[in-house]
């Protein structure tokens, strides 16, 4: 009662606590490889306790030796629960169940939906500053991501041609991160005139046929498997020879952070190199 | 007309057919390329990338599709002859689980990269197991109902270990990879797969091929033959190593195509006169027609989407099957 008081007449004699920092979550904990680098990026000295253990792999983490710092979970109810986090946080394809799980046991959970462009990277951004009470550094945060992508020039009047191909002859389109990346490389994506929109798979002998001027294939995986033979088929071996391609490493790629950037600057500078 | 050159008709028939498809398959695919084109296309040099599809993409898919039905259609004529029981399938015997779970151990363990020939020799290994395994189960007279029990027993267990490896793989792909080991695939395959599994079918071809006249003997019971000079040790091994080498070689580039051993046998069998020996050839072509149409149908069906084989030969073959399992159970009676 006192404390509402209190706030009230803050408010009234707009004395302005910093905002939302009375109700800012003090145990975060974040269950998935995208919200797990959101949270290193914006998250108070202590306020993140755990994030998932992929975020420790630098394959698909692009803040790995960050994530050493923090204790990992492995995404079960049981542990998360046992953490006794006051906010948890989640990709949108997190396991639903578990989600579902977690809520009924009372806690928080925030589900972060995977960006597709880079205007969901702002917004995923500054939500995610809002849930954690740092609204300042998330604001600033985004305006150096713009900074930074507006440094990297203008993509040419004259765009060649990129095709990404990963395991199982898999392409993102213009309606995916991926695409955002090639566009704004300066290159005009294969996937868009081949109609695939977000994502889908490109048969080996369309892209062979349509040859495109770079080829932008995926990071092979440790451990073997079908899915990825494709990436040394004798067709595409071949068309790499002719036209230069690059392999991109999965942990710029994978998350909407301000980190896509090095996939941009890798890929601008493949263009120029063209 | 006499019952030989009644045979010779079928046998050209099926050969035009199975041409046919070979060419069929050749002009199947996602880009639309015309036909005189990209026939054109496979005689000529190396520069131009239709050529290099061609040659590279849809060749060894159309040989592959043709190895892998030949093999499936003879082992099924072969052991059907052999067990006379008409259930035998390398599907439903579990051969091909088997073949299976050795291919994925040879990728996982990275056999199959440290050696060419790794790969279909892992796979010959399980199949290679599962067959004796089975033909110490049900008995020399392959009783049926021992035959399909130590069938489901062993496919049930080689399906668990290969899901088993996939899952503890730690690629993150492989876990997805188990559809294709149980339904087997063609897509995206190359020459090196040609390379891998043919040699090892020749071989198979070549154990199996002169059992038929054994196979025919059989016919008239175990010990008619044995008297007629038939050494049945021998034609057991025989068997046990064709029908691995077959199988496996199958199985490691195309996954396990289910049904074609079963229902090829029975649709051609009373075109042949119910002699094993012209089954067998009979029933390789047919082999080859069947699983070749069925990858085209899956190409124009689902276009992109690597509608596996095995789902289509299944839709087909599991009404058969429950045909056949009826009939058999109205004999018994």
């Amino acid at each position: 009662m006192v404390i509402r008081w209190l706030m009230a007449a803050c408010l009234v004699g707009g004395l302005g606590l910093p905002a939302g920092a009375d109700e800012a979550p003090r145990r975060v904990l974040s269950m998935n490889l995208c919200t797990d680098q959101l949270a290193m990026l914006l998250a108070a000295p202590g306020q993140l306790v755990s994030v998932s253990h992929v975020a420790r792999d630098p394959r698909a983490s692009a803040l790995a030796d960050q994530a050493m710092a923090y204790p990992v979970n492995h995404g079960d109810a049981e542990e998360i629960y046992l953490a006794r986090p006051d906010l948890v946080l989640a990709d949108s394809f997190a396991k639903p169940g578990t989600v579902q799980l977690l809520r009924r046991l009372g806690r928080r959970v925030e589900l972060f939906d995977a960006a597709q462009s880079f205007d969901e990277l702002r917004r995923n951004l500054i939500r995610m500053g809002d849930l954690l009470g740092r609204q300042d550094q998330a604001r600033a945060m985004v305006a150096r991501f713009d900074a930074d992508l507006a440094a990297l020039g203008r993509p040419p009047a004259n765009r060649p041609r990129a095709a990404m191909y990963a395991a199982n002859g898999y392409s993102e389109g213009p309606e995916s991160l991926a695409g955002e990346i090639i566009d704004a490389a300066g290159f005009a994506n294969l996937a868009e005139t081949l109609g695939v929109g977000g994502g889908g798979t490109v048969p080996l002998e369309v892209l062979m046929l349509a040859a495109p001027d770079l080829v932008i294939t995926g990071e092979p995986y440790p451990g073997a498997s079908r899915s990825e033979e494709i990436l040394r088929h004798p067709g595409l071996t071949a068309l790499t020879a002719r036209n230069p391609s690059r392999v991109m490493a999965d942990r710029d790629w994978v998350c909407a952070t301000p980190q896509v950037l090095r996939a941009v600057a890798a890929l601008a500078a493949a263009r120029e190199a063209m | 007309m006499s019952a030989t050159a009644s045979h010779r008709r079928l046998l050209a028939g099926l050969t035009a057919l199975v041409a046919l498809l070979f060419v069929a398959s050749l002009l199947t695919g996602p880009a639309h390329v015309g036909a005189v084109d990209s026939l054109a296309a496979l005689f000529r040099g190396q520069d131009d990338m239709l050529a290099l599809v061609m040659r590279e993409i849809r060749l060894p898919r159309a040989i592959l599709g043709l190895l892998v039905g030949a093999a499936l259609g003879m082992t099924g004529a072969v052991l059907q002859g052999f067990l006379r029981n008409p259930l035998a399938d390398p599907g439903l015997i579990g051969t091909s689980a088997s073949a299976g779970l050795g291919a994925v151990l040879a990728i996982h363990t990275g056999l199959a990269s440290a050696f060419a020939l790794g790969l279909p020799l892992a796979a010959l290994a399980g199949a290679a197991a599962s067959v004796a395994l089975v033909l110490l189960l049900a008995g020399p007279r392959g009783d049926a109902l021992a035959l399909i029990l130590a069938g489901v027993a062993i496919s049930a267990l080689a399906g668990a270990l290969t899901s088993l490896v996939l899952n503890l793989s730690p690629n993150p792909f492989a876990a997805n990879e188990i559809v294709f080991w149980m339904m087997g695939s063609l897509a995206d395959r190359s020459m090196l797969h040609v390379w891998i599994a043919a040699p090892i079918m020749a071989a198979g071809f070549l154990l199996l091929w002169p059992t038929r006249r054994a196979l025919d003997a059989l016919t008239l019971g175990e010990d008619t033959a044995a008297s007629s000079g038939i050494a049945l040790k021998g034609l057991r091994l025989r068997l046990v190593g064709g029908v691995a080498a077959l199988v496996g070689a199958a199985t490691a580039v195309a996954g396990a195509v289910g049904f074609v051993g079963l229902v090829v046998p029975h649709l051609l069998r009373p075109a042949v006169g119910a002699s094993p020996s012209r089954l067998v050839p009979a029933s390789a072509l047919g082999g080859a027609a069947v699983v070749m149409a069925a990858d085209i149908a899956v190409r124009l069906l689902a276009p992109g989407r690597d509608l596996k084989l095995g789902v289509l030969t299944a839709l087909v073959g599991t009404p058969f099957f429950l045909h056949l399992i009826l009939r058999t159970r109205r004999q018994t009676l």
